[in-house]
C-alpha cells in the first residue's frame, strides 16, 4: 500500500510544528522518519493515524483520502506500534495480541476463533508464541516490543508505522527489533520507523526522511541522502561518518583528527 | 492449548462464583425470625414458579409447609434478597466499567459524584416531606443530573479528557455535598435529620416487591449493553491513541460505557442510599480471581459483587435486633479485606 503525504501542515498555537511535509512512502520500503527529539515524529503519525484533525494539506493511502476514513476504516489499513509503555492493566501477551483484530468485529461482539487464529499466526512469525500467557508487565522492554509487532500483524494493516520503537531498549533487542521491522518490509509491508538514532537509519532503512524544525530538511536513499553536513544541520554538533569493513558507522565527535 | 486452558479456569471461576451465589441466595431466604428450612426454600420456591406457569392445575404439588412460612419468604425476604443481590451486582459492574474507562484500579461508580448528586436529591425529597417512592426518584434523578453536569463541563475543557471528567465530578461531588450539608443544617431535627443520615448510611430496610421492577428495568438497560462492550473495553483501557488505532471510535464508546455505568450506579443508589466499597473492592477481588480481562472480569465482578452485597445484607438485618446500616457494613467489611489485598504478595507465574 503506498502512503503519500502532500504539504501536511500542523500548528500548535500558531507555533509550526509541521510544515508543508511531502513525501511518499512505497510497499516493501522501510522510510526512516529522523531527526531530533520533539521535531514532530510523533504529531506527524498522529496527522497519518487521523488522531490529530486539525493538520492541513493530504495524506493519501492507495489514492484513498485518508482524512475521510473511520477509525475502524483507517485501523484496516495502518497499524501504529507505540513505545514500550506500562499499561494500566495487566493483560496477558494473547489478548495484548488479539486486541489487534479489533477493527474485524462489530462493536457488540468479541473475538472469536477467527480473530484467535490471527492472533496466534502472528505470534508464531514473531516466535513468541512462548511468551502468550505471560503478564505483558512482566515481559523485557525488547519482548513488549515484539508482542506490539504482532499485535499489528494481527490487524493485517499493511502499513506500519512504528513510534521510536527502540528508544528504551538495549543494543541487543534493538537490533532484534529493527531486523525485524526491516523483514516486514521485505515481505511487502510499507514500513515507516521514527528515530533520533541517525545510524539506526543507516543500517535497517531504504530511504530516510530528515526532519529539521518542522520541515523537511532531505528525503532520498539512506546513504546518499544522510551526509555529515546534514546530520550536523539536524543535531547541532560536529559528526563524522567512517567507511569501515563493517559498514558506514556515523560517530558524533567534536575532536579533530589526531596524529 | 494454553489458552483453551485458561478458558476453562474463566468458566470454572464463573461457575463456582454463580454457584456460591445460588446457595447464599436460598441460605438467605431461611434467615429470619420466623425460621424455615432450605429444603422449604427451595420447595416454596419451586412451588410458585409451577403455580406461575400453570401446571399446578394439571399436577399438583403437595404443600408441607405453613401459609406463614410462604408469606415470610415470598413477600419479606425475596424482594429484599433480590435487591440486594442486583445492587451488589451493578456497583460492581459499574466499578469494574470506570476502572476501564479511567485507566485506573482505584477509579469506583460515584467518581463522577453520582452518589453526591443522589444524596442531595434523597434529602431535597425527605426536607420537602415526599413519599419514600419520590425520595427514590429524586435520588435517581440527581444522581443522572450530577454526571450530566459533569460530563458536559468535562466537554468543554481543553486537554485530555478523561482528566477533565475526574476533576469535574471531583469538584461537583463536592458542591453537592455542601448543598447536602446545608440541607442537613435546616432540616428539622426531630424526624428530618435522622431520615436523612439513615438514607446517607445506605440501607435496603425499606425494600418492598414493588421495588424489585423499579429497579430492574434501569439496571438491565446499562448492564447488557456493559456485557455487549466488554471486550471493546479492553481496548479502551490501553488509552485513547492507541485504542483509535486499532479501530475504537474512543470518543462514542467512552460515552456510551460512562452512560450505562451512570444508570446502573444511579438505580443502585436511588434503592439503597450510598453504598461504598463494593463498586471497588469486587473488581479488585475478581481482578484476583480471573484477571484483567473484562470478558471475564465483568461476570465475575456481577457474581461476586451480588453475592457479597447479599452476606452483607444478611448480616444487616439479622446480626442485631436493630438494623444495622449496610454502608457502615461494606466499609467495616471493605477496607481491612483492602488492606489485605493490598499486602498480599502477587503470587508469581
Amino acid at each position: 500500500m503506498i502512503l503519500s503525504v502532500r504539504d501536511l501542515s500542523f500548528a500548535y498555537r500558531k507555533t509550526p510544528v509541521l510544515d508543508r511535509i511531502t513525501f511518499t512512502a512505497d510497499a516493501g520500503e522501510l522510510l526512516a522518519i529522523l531527526g531530533p527529539n520533539g521535531v514532530g515524529k510523533t504529531t506527524l503519525f498522529r496527522c497519518i493515524l487521523g488522531e490529530q484533525k486539525r493538520c492541513t494539506g493530504a495524506i493519501e493511502l492507495d489514492g484513498t483520502d485518508a482524512r475521510t476514513l473511520s477509525a475502524r476504516e483507517t485501523a484496516r489499513r495502518i497499524a501504529y506500534i507505540p513505545q514500550a509503555h506500562p499499561a494500566a492493566f495487566p493483560f496477558p501477551v494473547f489478548d495484548t495480541v488479539l486486541m489487534g483484530t479489533t477493527h474485524r468485529l462489530s462493536p457488540l461482539s468479541s473475538p472469536g476463533a477467527a480473530e484467535e487464529a490471527l492472533a496466534e499466526a502472528a505470534m508464531e512469525k514473531l516466535g513468541i508464541l512462548s511468551l502468550r500467557e505471560r503478564a505483558f508487565d512482566t515481559l523485557s522492554g525488547g519482548e513488549q516490543q515484539l508482542v506490539y509487532v504482532a499485535r499489528a500483524l494481527a490487524q493485517q494493516a499493511k502499513i506500519l508505522l512504528m513510534d521510536e520503537p527502540t528508544a528504551s531498549l538495549d543494543v541487543g533487542n534493538r537490533q532484534k527489533v529493527l531486523s525485524v521491522a526491516r523483514s516486514l518490509a521485505g515481505e511487502g509491508y510499507t514500513v515507516l520507523l521514527s528515530t533520533h538514532e541517525p545510524q539506526q537509519a543507516l543500517d535497517f532503512a531504504d530511504r530516510v526522511l530528515a526532519l529539521h524544525e518542522g520541515r523537511v530538511a532531505a528525503l532520498g536513499p539512506t546513504r546518499e541522502t544522510l551526509t555529515e553536513a546534514l546530520l550536523e544541520t539536524l543535531y547541532g554538533t560536529r559528526v563524522h561518518m567512517l567507511d569501515t569493513e563493517y559498514g558506514r558507522v556515523v560517530l558524533p565527535c567534536d575532536k579533530e583528527k589526531t596524529k | 492449548m494454553a489458552a483453551r486452558k485458561r478458558n476453562g479456569r474463566k468458566t470454572a471461576v464463573l461457575l463456582i462464583s454463580a454457584g456460591v451465589l445460588l446457595a447464599l441466595f436460598l441460605v438467605s431466604l431461611t434467615l429470619g425470625r420466623y425460621g424455615v428450612s432450605v429444603f422449604d426454600v427451595a420447595r416454596i420456591l419451586f412451588y410458585r414458579f409451577w403455580r406461575g406457569v400453570g401446571l399446578d392445575s394439571v399436577w399438583p404439588m403437595a404443600v408441607s409447609w405453613t401459609a406463614k412460612a410462604e408469606a415470610a419468604v415470598v413477600n419479606m425476604r425475596l424482594p429484599r434478597v433480590l435487591v440486594a443481590c442486583m445492587v451488589g451486582c451493578s456497583l460492581s459492574a459499574a466499578g469494574a466499567t470506570f476502572q476501564g474507562v479511567f485507566k485506573n484500579p482505584m477509579a469506583s461508580p460515584d467518581i463522577l459524584g453520582a452518589s453526591g448528586g443522589a444524596a442531595f436529591g434523597a434529602a431535597l425529597a425527605i426536607l420537602f416531606g415526599l413519599s419514600s417512592a419520590l425520595i427514590t426518584v429524586f435520588a435517581f434523578v440527581g444522581a443522572l443530573l450530577t454526571v450530566a453536569l459533569v460530563f458536559l463541563i468535562a466537554r468543554r475543557a481543553p486537554g485530555q479528557s478523561t482528566v477533565s471528567l475526574i476533576l469535574a465530578g471531583i469538584m461537583i461531588g463536592s458542591l453537592f455535598s455542601a448543598g447536602t450539608s446545608y440541607l442537613k443544617l435546616v432540616a428539622d431535627p426531630s424526624n428530618q435529620l435522622p431520615a436523612i443520615t439513615y438514607w446517607l448510611m445506605g440501607s435496603l430496610s425499606g425494600t418492598q416487591r414493588s421495588t424489585v421492577p423499579v429497579a430492574a428495568i434501569p439496571m438491565a438497560i446499562g448492564l447488557v449493553p456493559l456485557l455487549l462492550l466488554r471486550w471493546r473495553l479492553n481496548v479502551l483501557s490501553l488509552g485513547d491513541s492507541e485504542a483509535r488505532a486499532l479501530g475504537v471510535n474512543v470518543g462514542a464508546l467512552r460515552t456510551v460505557l460512562i452512560l450505562c455505568a451512570t444508570l446502573v450506579t444511579a438505580a443502585s443508589i436511588a434503592v439503597s442510599g450510598t453504598i461504598g466499597w463494593v463498586g471497588l473492592v469486587i473488581p479488585h477481588l475478581s481482578r484476583k480471581l480471573i484477571g484483567s480481562d473484562q470478558r471475564g472480569l465483568l461476570p465475575c465482578s456481577m457474581l461476586v459483587g451480588a453475592a457479597f452485597l447479599l452476606v452483607v445484607d444478611d448480616v444487616s438485618r439479622n446480626l442485631l435486633a436493630t438494623e444495622i446500616p449496610i454502608g457502615i457494613l461494606t466499609a467495616v467489611v471493605g477496607a481491612p479485606f483492602f488492606i489485605w489485598l493490598l499486602l498480599r504478595k502477587e503470587k508469581t507465574q
